[in-house]
C-alpha cells in the first residue's frame, strides 16, 4: 500500500540520541537596537553602552542606551496596539495561542544561536544554556500558548433576579524588568503569560545581558505579532527601569531581581499610578537534610542547588542545614564533590562553572567569603578567585556556619556553600524560617511524616522534597515575605496578567 | 459549524456572507482533486501489529461490504486492554503531559499539511460541498486538536482542606480504554471531538467509524502514526453498528464509551454498557431544536440564519433548527422570505464551488426524508417549496419549506435529518417557551431578538444544552456541547469535556499535625 507521508514503519519517530550540540563560533550579533513597533530604533539621546563577555572581559558589542523618552515611545506603541478594535484586541484567543506556539517553533529553530548568545553574554556553560535555559523557554511558551483560550470567566449564582458573570480581561500595557542570571528564560516567564492573556509589553532586559532579548524581538516580528505588542528598551535601571516603574500609562509591572531594587519598583509603582506589581526577588533558601535521607542524592542536590549557574540563582541552596548524626559525612562528601567541579571556558563541553557576571558581583562574593573566614566559619575548600583568570571564583564550601554569620544571612549569589548543623525538626523549622526571605526550601528525608510536616511548616513559596530546582512551566513559582509578591508560571500566573470584570444584568421581573 | 468559522476563514464579515459559497468566499480554498486516491481502507490494528484484513465500505460505489465482525473487534480491544492495564510503565503512561500535548499539536500540523486531500476525501465519502469540508470541517478539526493539546498539562487536580489531621488531594487519571463510536455527518470533526479530550487526558482509544464514511478517519490513523503516538494508543475499526459497535458497547474491557448518533442507538449503547461492565457512557444524540424568531428581530439576519440553521450540511445536523417558531406579526414576511431563500439554494455536485447543498448520505436516509415530506403533506402542513428529489440519480433532495406546521404533526416532532424546514406560528413568549420545551429532545435552541430581557429570559428557561442568541451553529472547541433530556448524556468540548475522560482519585494521608 502506498504511503504518502513517509511515516516510520513502527510508528515511532527517529529518537536516536544526537551528538551534543555545538556553539557557533564567532557568532555575529545582529540585533543591538531598541525594538519598538516591530522596528529597530536608535536611542533618542544617541547614547550607546557596551555589553561584555564575562569569560574574557572583552566587549561583545555596543547596544543602544535607552532612557525615559525611549520608554515613552515604547509605551505609546504598546498603548496603540492595545486600543479597542486593534488587530491584537480583536484576535481570537486561540490565534494568540497559535502565535506563541509558532514563536516556540522559531526559538527551537534558532536554539543554537540563542544558546551561544546567552553564553557569550552571561558566561554560563553553553550546554546549560542549550539544555536548561532554552528548554525552559520553549516549554514555557508552549505551555502558555495552550492557556490562551482557556482563561475562563464564571457565571455566578448571585442573589436577586440578575444575570452575573465575569470576564477575564487583559490589564493593558505591562512593564517587564528582567535580570541577567537567566536573561531569556526570565523574559519568557513574563512575556508568555502576558501575551497569552492579551496584554502588550514593554521590556527592559538587564544591561549586562541584553542580546538574547533583542534576538527574541526579531523572532516576535518574524512570527507575526502585530507591531507594538512587544517592545524592548535596552538600558539601565535608574533610567529605563525607573521610567517603566513610574510610568503613568503602564498598567502593570513585573520585576525579577534583587530585593533592594524590588522595593524601589514597588515604591515607584505606588507613587505613580498604583500599577499592579509582581516581584520575584532574592532568597536565602534553606536546604534541610535529615539523618534518614538518601545521602548521595542529598549531597548531589545540595551541591547543584547552590553551585548551579555559578551560584547566581535566586533559588540557590545557600543555607544547608544538616542533621548532626550525618553532618561530618555530609560535609566530607560535599567537599569531595565541590573539588571536582570543573571551572573554565563555558564553551567547553566539560565545564560546569563559568565566570561570575561582572566585577561588581565578583567583588561582592569575595567580600562575603572573607567575612565567612573572619566570622569563624571553617573554610573547607575554595575561598578565593581562580589565580590566573578574570571573573572566575573557586567553588567554596564553609562548614561550622552559624545563623548569625553574614554568609548565613545575606544572599551571596555566588559559588559558596554554607553548611549548618541542626539537632531536631522543630529547631530547624524555626531557624529555616528565621529570615526575611521565603522563596524556596528543600527537604531530604525518606520519612513521610517529616516530609509533610516540613512541607507545611516552611515559610516559602516552593518546597522541594528529595529534589532541587524542580521548576516547571505548569507549577507556580514565587516568594513568601520579602522574596516577592505574586506568582509566575502555572495557572496562577494568569491572574497576575488579567483584570476581572464583574457584569451584572438586572432582569425584567415581569417575566417571572 | 460553522458559518462563523467559514466566514472567518474566508475573510468575510457576516453581512457580506449572505451567500456562503459565493465566488469571493472560495478564493482562499485550493482546488480539490474530485477523485482522491484512497490509500487506507484497512483496520488500523496494524498499529498494534494485530494485522487483520478488512475492507471499507465505500458508499455509492457499490463497493464491498466490510468484513469487520464482533469477535475480531473483541480481539483488538483485548490487545489494547493489555497494553494499557497491565503495562503501567508503558511509554504512553510514562509520557509527560506536555509531550502528550505536543503529539496532539503535531497531529494538527499534519492534518493542516494534508488539508486539501482530506477535504476532498471527506466530500467524496460524505457528499458535503468541498468548500465546506475545507473551510469548516477541516478548520474546526485542526482547532479542536490544538485546543485539547493545550489542556494536556493543565487539567489540575486539587488539594483539599479536609477536616482532621489529614492531607487530601485529587489526581485526575485517565479512564483507560475508551470506545468511541462516531457518525457519518461530520466524520473527521466528530473524530477530533472524541480523540482530542481522550488523548489529552492520557486514555487509549478504540474507535468505530461510521460504515458510510470510514475513509478520512483511516487516513488520520496514518497521520497519528506519523505524529509518533505509541502503538496501540489509537485503534480504528471500520464496520457496522450491530457488529463492531455492539462489540465495543458491551465489551468487558472497555472502560468508557462515547457515542454520537441517533437517540434510538443511544438507548442500545446505554443498555449494553449497563448490562456488561457498567462502563462510563457519554451520548450525543438527536434533536428537534427550536429556533425562536421574535417580532423585534433583525429580519434579514434571522431569515438567513434560520435557513443556515436547518439546511447546513444537507440538513444532516443533530442540532438542526428544525422547528422554527415565528411570532405572528412577522410570520408571513418571514415565511415568504425563507421560501425565497430556500428556492435560491444551489443543489448539485459537491465539488463545484458554487454548490451549497450536496446529496444525502445514503439511500436509507434519502427515503426516510422523502417519507417525512409525504407525512407533512398528508397531515396538512402547507408545502411552500421543494418536496421531492432534486435529480434523476443520486440522493439529492430539493430544499423544502413547510408553513402552518402544527405541534402534533410528525414533521414537528421527529428528527428528519434532511433539508426540510418546519415553520410554526406563536403569539406570546410564555406560549413559545411551553411549546419549544415540549419535546423529548433538548440539544440546542436559538432565539432571535434585540430585546435584552427577552434574550436573558429565554436563555434561562429553554431546556437545551446550548442556546444561541442571534446566531446559530456557533461552535468553538472552547465551549461545551451536549444535550438535555433524550438528546444525550454528558458534554463534549471545553473544560467540561475532559470530565468524561478522567477518573478522580482522592488521596488522603494521615499527618502528625495539620496547620492551615
Amino acid at each position: 500500500m502506498a504511503t504518502t507521508n513517509g511515516a516510520v514503519e513502527n510508528g515511532q519517530p527517529d529518537r536516536k540520541p544526537s551528538a551534543l550540540p555545538r556553539p557557533i563560533r564567532n557568532l555575529e550579533v545582529k540585533f543591538n537596537k531598541i525594538f519598538i513597533n516591530n522596528e529597530w530604533h536608535e536611542s533618542k539621546s544617541g547614547k550607546k553602552f557596551a555589553t561584555y563577555n564575562p569569560s574574557t572581559v572583552e566587549k561583545i558589542c555596543e547596544v543602544e542606551e535607552g532612557d525615559k523618552p525611549d520608554v515613552d515611545k515604547a509605551v505609546e506603541a504598546a498603548q496603540a496596539a492595545f486600543q479597542r478594535g486593534s488587530p491584537w484586541r480583536r484576535m481570537d484567543a486561540l490565534s494568540r495561542g497559535r502565535l506563541l506556539h509558532q514563536l516556540a517553533d522559531l526559538v527551537e529553530r534558532d536554539r543554537t544561536i540563542l544558546a551561544t548568545l546567552e553564553t557569550m553574554d552571561t558566561g554560563k556553560p553553553f550546554l546549560h544554556a542549550f539544555f536548561i535555559d532554552l528548554e525552559g523557554c520553549i516549554k514555557t511558551l508552549r505551555y502558555f500558548a495552550g492557556w490562551a483560550d482557556k482563561i475562563q470567566g464564571r457565571t455566578i449564582p448571585t442573589d436577586d433576579n440578575v444575570v452575573c458573570f465575569t470576564r477575564h480581561e487583559p490589564i493593558g500595557v505591562c512593564g517587564a524588568i528582567t535580570p541577567w542570571n537567566f536573561p531569556l528564560l526570565m523574559l519568557v516567564w513574563k512575556l508568555a503569560p502576558a501575551l497569552c492573556c492579551g496584554n502588550t509589553v514593554v521590556v527592559k532586559p538587564a544591561e549586562q545581558t541584553p542580546l538574547t532579548a533583542l534576538y527574541l524581538g526579531s523572532l516576535i516580528k518574524e512570527v507575526g505579532f502585530p507591531p507594538g505588542v512587544v517592545n524592548i528598551v535596552t538600558g539601565f535601571g535608574p533610567t529605563v527601569g525607573a521610567a517603566i516603574s513610574s510610568h503613568p500609562q503602564i498598567d502593570k509591572i513585573a520585576f525579577t531581581g534583587s530585593t533592594e531594587v524590588g522595593k524601589l519598583v514597588k515604591e515607584a509603582a505606588s507613587r505613580s499610578n498604583l500599577k499592579r506589581v509582581t516581584l520575584e526577588l532574592g532568597g536565602k533558601n534553606p536546604c534541610i537534610v535529615c539523618a534518614d535521607a538518601d545521602l548521595d542524592l542529598a549531597v548531589e542536590c545540595a551541591h547543584q542547588g547552590v553551585f548551579f549557574n555559578q551560584g547566581q540563582c535566586c533559588t540557590a541552596a545557600s543555607r544547608v542545614f544538616v542533621e548532626e548524626q550525618i553532618y561530618a559525612e555530609f560535609v566530607r562528601r560535599s567537599v569531595e564533590y565541590t573539588k571536582k567541579r570543573p571551572v573554565g571556558d563555558p564553551f567547553d563541553a566539560k565545564t560546569e562553572q563559568g565566570p561570575q557576571i561582572d566585577q561588581k558581583q565578583f567583588d561582592k562574593i569575595l567580600d562575603l567569603i572573607e567575612s565567612g573566614k573572619k566570622e569563624g566559619a571553617k573554610l573547607e575548600c575554595g575561598g578565593s578567585a581562580m589565580e590566573d583568570r578574570g571573573l572566575f571564583i573557586k567553588p567554596t564550601v564553609f562548614s561550622e556556619v552559624t545563623d548569625n554569620m553574614r554568609i548565613a544571612k545575606e544572599e551571596i549569589f555566588g559559588p559558596v556553600q554554607p553548611i549548618l548543623k541542626f539537632k531536631n525538626i522543630e529547631e530547624v523549622i524555626k531557624r529555616a524560617n528565621s529570615t526575611e526571605y521565603g522563596l524556596t526550601a528543600a527537604v531530604f528525608t525518606k520519612n513521610l511524616d517529616k516530609a509533610l510536616k516540613l512541607a507545611s511548616a516552611l515559610e516559602s513559596g516552593t518546597v522541594w522534597i528529595n529534589c532541587y530546582n524542580a521548576i516547571y512551566a505548569q507549577a507556580p513559582f514565587g516568594g513568601f515575605k520579602m522574596s516577592g509578591n505574586g506568582r509566575e508560571l502555572g495557572e496562577y500566573a494568569l491572574s497576575e496578567y488579567t483584570e476581572v470584570k464583574t457584569i451584572t444584568i438586572k432582569l425584567d421581573d415581569k417575566n417571572h | 459549524m460553522l458559518r462563523a468559522a467559514a466566514l472567518a476563514a474566508s475573510g468575510l464579515g457576516p453581512r457580506l456572507g449572505r451567500r456562503l459559497l459565493s465566488a469571493a468566499s472560495t478564493q482562499a480554498v485550493p482546488a480539490p482533486n474530485p477523485q482522491p486516491e484512497v490509500f487506507y481502507n484497512k483496520l488500523s490494528w496494524k498499529l498494534i501489529r494485530v494485522c487483520l484484513a478488512g475492507a471499507a465500505a465505500k458508499r455509492r460505489d457499490s463497493g464491498y461490504p466490510t468484513t469487520t465482525s464482533g469477535p475480531l473487534v473483541a480481539r483488538c480491544i483485548r490487545s489494547v486492554f493489555i497494553i494499557t492495564h497491565t503495562d503501567l510503565g508503558s511509554p504512553w503512561r510514562r509520557m509527560d503531559a506536555s509531550d502528550r500535548g505536543q503529539l496532539l499539536n503535531r497531529l494538527a500540523d499534519l492534518i493542516e499539511r494534508d488539508r486539501t486531500y482530506l477535504a476532498a476525501l471527506e466530500t467524496l465519502d460524505n457528499g458535503k460541498p468541498y468548500v465546506i469540508s475545507y473551510l469548516v470541517d477541516l478548520n474546526m478539526v485542526i482547532k479542536c486538536l490544538r485546543y485539547h493539546a493545550g489542556w494536556a498539562d493543565k487539567y489540575h487536580g486539587k488539594t483539599i482542606p479536609i477536616d482532621g489531621d489529614f492531607f487530601s488531594y485529587t489526581r485526575h487519571e485517565p479512564v483507560g480504554v475508551c470506545g468511541q463510536i462516531i457518525p457519518w455527518n461530520f466524520p473527521l470533526l466528530m473524530q477530533a471531538w472524541k480523540l482530542g479530550p481522550a488523548l489529552a487526558t492520557g486514555n487509549v482509544v478504540v474507535m468505530k467509524v461510521a460504515e458510510q464514511t470510514p475513509l478520512t478517519a483511516l487516513y488520520v490513523a496514518n497521520l497519528i502514526k506519523e505524529a509518533g503516538f505509541p502503538p496501540g494508543v489509537v485503534n480504528i475499526v471500520p464496520g457496522f453498528g450491530p457488529t463492531a459497535g455492539a462489540a465495543i458497547a458491551s465489551h468487558m474491557d472497555v472502560d468508557k464509551v462515547a457515542f454520537t448518533g441517533s437517540t434510538e442507538v443511544g438507548h442500545l449503547i446505554q443498555v449494553a454498557a449497563g448490562s456488561s461492565n457498567l462502563k462510563r457512557v457519554t451520548l450525543e444524540l438527536g434533536g428537534k431544536s427550536p429556533n425562536i424568531i421574535m417580532s423585534d428581530a433583525d429580519m434579514d439576519w434571522a431569515v438567513e440564519q434560520a435557513h443556515f440553521a436547518l439546511f447546513f450540511n444537507q440538513g444532516q445536523c443533530c442540532c438542526a433548527g428544525s422547528r422554527v417558531f415565528v411570532q405572528e406579526d412577522v410570520y408571513s414576511e418571514f415565511l415568504e422570505r425563507s421560501v425565497a431563500r430556500a428556492k435560491s439554494r444551489v443543489v448539485g455536485n459537491p465539488f463545484d464551488s458554487q454548490t451549497e447543498q450536496g446529496p444525502q448520505v445514503d439511500e436509507a436516509q434519502f427515503k426516510k426524508i422523502l417519507g417525512y415530506i409525504q407525512s407533512g403533506k398528508q397531515e396538512g402542513a402547507k408545502l411552500l417549496c421543494g418536496g421531492g428529489a432534486a435529480a434523476d440519480r443520486g440522493y439529492f433532495i430539493q430544499p423544502t419549506v413547510f408553513g402552518d406546521v402544527q405541534d402534533g404533526m410528525t414533521i414537528a416532532k421527529e428528527e428528519i435529518f434532511g433539508p426540510v424546514m418546519q415553520v410554526l406560528k406563536f403569539k406570546t413568549i410564555e406560549e413559545v417557551v411551553g411549546r419549544a420545551n415540549n419535546s423529548k429532545y433538548g440539544l440546542a435552541a436559538a432565539v432571535f431578538t434585540k430585546d435584552l430581557d427577552k434574550a436573558n429570559y429565554l436563555s434561562q428557561v429553554l431546556q437545551a444544552g446550548t442556546v444561541w442568541i442571534n446566531c446559530y451553529d456557533v461552535f468553538g472547541a472552547q465551549s461545551p456541547f451536549g444535550g438535555y433530556k433524550m438528546s444525550g448524556n454528558g458534554r463534549e468540548l471545553g473544560e467540561y469535556g475532559l470530565q468524561a475522560y478522567t477518573e478522580v482519585k482522592t488521596v488522603t494521608i494521615k499527618v502528625p499535625q495539620k496547620n492551615s
